[in-house]
C-alpha cells in the first residue's frame, strides 16, 4: 500500500516536472525580461554611423547598434508596434532596427544621397526622399524591397530636383516638396506600385523643409528663398496652395543663415503656431484660423528647430552656428522667453519624452546628451554619446507626420 | 592718469595682438590648434549643407575631384562672400581671408581619416 502511495508520488512530481520543464521551455525569455518599447528611443552618433537604443524612464542606454553608414543628417521613423526604428542616412541607406534586441535587420542603400523619410499611415510603406538623384522611394516596411520610384523631375530639360519636407499624411498619402522646382507633391499610394500624383507648382522659392499640422489637414512649406510659407489644405486640394506671411521680412536686411531650419517639431500651442524666421533671430507666431502672423519673438539667434512641449504650454528653441550653444524656453500665454540655457557647444537636436515631463538635448561637442526637467528647467541627468545628433522617441509612431 | 595708463596698455596689447595678423595675413601660419578648430568647423558647419565628409547634400559636394579646375581665388570669395539668392552663407564675420585660404587649400587636397 504505502509502495503504491509512493509510486504514484513519485510519478506525479515526474509529470508535474516534464510540465514545468515543458512550459519554461517553449518561452525564450524570463518574464522578467519582457519589456515594452513606448519608453525607448534612438539618438544617433552622426560621426560614427551608429544608433543608441535608449530607454528614458530609467535614463540608460541598452544597445549601440553599429554599421549604420553616414549618419551627418540622419532621421528616423518607427513602425506602429514600435519596434522598428528606420533609420535614414545621408548615405543613402535604410537601415531597419529591432530596438528590442538591439539588433541591425535590414539595411538597403537606396539612394546616392539622401534626407529623411516617413512611414505610411497604415505603416506598411516606408517613403524615402532623395537629394541625388532627386525623387522619392517607396519601399515595402516588412521587406525593406522597392515598390515604386518616384524621380522629381521639374521643367522641360527633365532636371531631377532635391527633395524636402517629406511626411505622411491621412488618406495613405506621402506629401514632399522640391527644392529646386519650387513644388508641392500629394502622392496617392493607395495602390503603392502605382503611385498618384498630383502637383503644385510655383509654391514659391526653394522651400527647405514641410510640415504637417498635427491633425494631418495642413501641409506647410517653409521657404528660404523668399520670405513666407506655403500652405496646402489637404482637404481641399482644389483650393491649391497659398502663400502666408508673405512680407514677414520685409526691406529688412537678411542675416546669413549658417544652418537650415527644420519645420519637423510643429509647434502648435492651441490656435498659435511657432515657426523660425528665415535670415532672422526671430520666432514667428502664427495663428492658426486666420493664418496671419500674431507675434515676432526675438531670439538669440537664427532658430533651427521650434518644439513645443506636449501639452503646448512651452516652446524649446535651439540655433544655429555660431550661437548653437544654447537653448532658449518660451511661455506660451506670454510670449516671453522664460529661461535660456546654455547646454554646451553645438546643440543639434530635442525631443521630448511623451508626456513632456523631460526633454532630452544633444550635444554634439561635448559628446554628451542633456536631460532637463521642464517644469524646474533644471538639468537632472548627462549621458555620454559619440557626436549626437538627432533624438527621436518611440511616441512618434502614432503622430501623423512624424 | 590711471586712465592714460590703462589705455596705453590696452592699445598696446592690442597693437601687440593685432600686428601679426593684420600686417603678415597672407604668411602667417595658423597654429595646429586653430587648424584643428577649422577642420572641425569644415565638417560639422559646412558639413551641415555639404555633408559631414563635404559628400554633398543641400549644397553641392565639396571633394578634391569636384573643386578641381575652380580657381582657389574664386572658391575663396565665395566662402567669405557667399553667393547670393542661393544658400551659401557669407563667412566674414566668422573666419579670416588667411583662415578662409587655409581651408580652401584643406579642401583641395582633401580630408583625410583622423583629421
Amino acid at each position: 500500500m504505502a509502495n503504491k502511495h509512493r509510486f504514484r508520488f513519485t510519478l506525479g512530481v515526474l509529470l508535474a516536472s516534464i510540465v514545468i520543464t515543458g512550459i519554461t521551455g517553449c518561452s525564450q525569455l524570463d518574464v522578467t525580461d519582457l519589456r515594452g518599447t513606448g519608453d525607448m528611443g534612438i539618438v544617433i552618433e552622426r560621426a560614427a554611423g551608429n544608433a543608441l537604443v535608449v530607454e528614458t524612464s530609467h535614463h540608460t542606454q541598452l544597445f549601440r547598434v553599429e554599421g549604420l553608414g553616414n549618419l551627418s543628417h540622419a532621421s528616423v521613423v518607427f513602425s506602429r508596434d514600435e519596434r522598428y526604428a528606420y533609420v535614414f542616412g545621408r548615405d543613402g541607406g535604410l537601415s531597419k532596427v529591432d530596438i528590442l534586441r538591439g539588433r541591425l535587420v535590414k539595411r538597403v542603400v537606396q539612394g546616392g544621397n539622401s534626407i529623411g523619410g516617413a512611414i505610411s499611415q497604415d505603416g506598411r510603406l516606408i517613403a524615402v526622399s532623395n537629394y541625388k538623384p532627386g525623387g522619392v522611394k517607396i519601399f515595402d516596411a516588412e521587406t525593406l524591397v522597392m515598390l515604386a520610384d518616384i524621380p522629381a523631375v521639374y521643367g522641360h530639360d527633365g532636371e531631377r530636383s532635391k527633395v524636402v519636407g517629406l511626411v505622411d499624411a491621412p488618406g495613405q498619402r506621402f506629401v514632399f516638396s522640391l527644392w529646386d522646382a519650387g513644388e508641392t507633391w500629394v502622392v496617392d499610394i493607395r495602390d503603392p506600385t502605382n503611385p498618384q500624383i498630383r502637383k503644385f507648382r510655383d509654391i514659391g522659392k526653394f522651400p527647405y523643409d514641410g510640415l504637417i499640422t498635427p491633425d494631418g489637414r495642413y501641409y506647410i512649406a517653409g521657404l528660404f528663398g523668399e520670405d513666407g510659407l506655403a500652405l496646402l489644405d489637404l482637404w481641399n486640394l482644389d483650393a491649391g496652395v497659398k502663400r502666408i506671411l508673405g512680407g514677414y521680412g520685409r526691406g529688412e536686411q537678411a542675416l546669413p543663415v549658417y544652418k537650415m531650419p527644420h519645420l519637423e517639431g510643429w509647434a502648435a500651442a492651441g490656435d498659435l503656431l511657432f515657426v523660425p524666421a528665415v535670415g532672422r533671430h526671430e520666432v514667428l507666431v502664427i495663428e492658426q484660423k486666420t493664418w496671419q502672423e500674431v507675434g515676432r519673438i526675438a531670439m538669440h539667434g537664427q532658430p533651427v528647430f521650434v518644439m513645443a512641449r506636449p501639452d503646448s504650454r512651452q516652446i524649446w528653441v535651439n540655433f544655429a552656428f555660431p550661437n548653437n550653444d544654447t537653448v532658449q524656453v518660451i511661455d506660451v500665454p506670454s510670449q516671453r522667453i522664460i529661461k535660456t540655457l546654455k547646454p554646451g557647444p553645438a546643440v543639434l537636436h530635442m525631443e521630448f519624452t511623451p508626456r513632456g515631463e523631460q526633454i532630452w538635448i544633444s550635444v554634439r561637442d561635448k559628446d554628451l546628451i542633456a536631460i532637463y526637467d521642464t517644469e524646474t528647467l533644471r538639468q537632472v541627468k548627462t549621458l555620454p554619446a559619440d557626436k549626437p545628433s538627432g533624438i527621436f522617441f518611440t511616441s512618434r509612431a502614432h503622430e501623423i507626420g512624424l | 592718469m590711471q586712465a592714460v595708463f590703462f589705455v596705453t596698455t590696452f592699445s598696446l596689447t592690442l597693437l601687440l595682438t593685432l600686428s601679426p595678423t593684420s600686417l603678415h595675413a597672407q604668411e602667417k601660419e595658423i597654429s595646429p590648434s586653430r587648424q584643428g578648430e577649422l577642420i572641425h568647423l569644415l565638417k560639422q558647419d559646412c558639413g551641415s549643407c555639404h555633408g559631414l565628409t563635404l559628400e554633398g547634400g543641400l549644397g553641392p559636394p565639396l571633394l578634391p575631384t569636384d573643386l578641381s579646375g575652380k580657381p582657389p581665388e574664386w572658391l575663396r570669395d565665395v566662402i567669405l562672400d557667399g553667393i547670393p539668392n542661393t544658400a551659401m552663407p557669407p563667412w566674414r564675420p566668422i573666419l579670416s581671408e588667411n583662415e578662409v585660404a587655409w581651408l580652401v587649400k584643406s579642401m583641395l587636397q582633401g580630408l583625410h581619416n583622423g583629421q
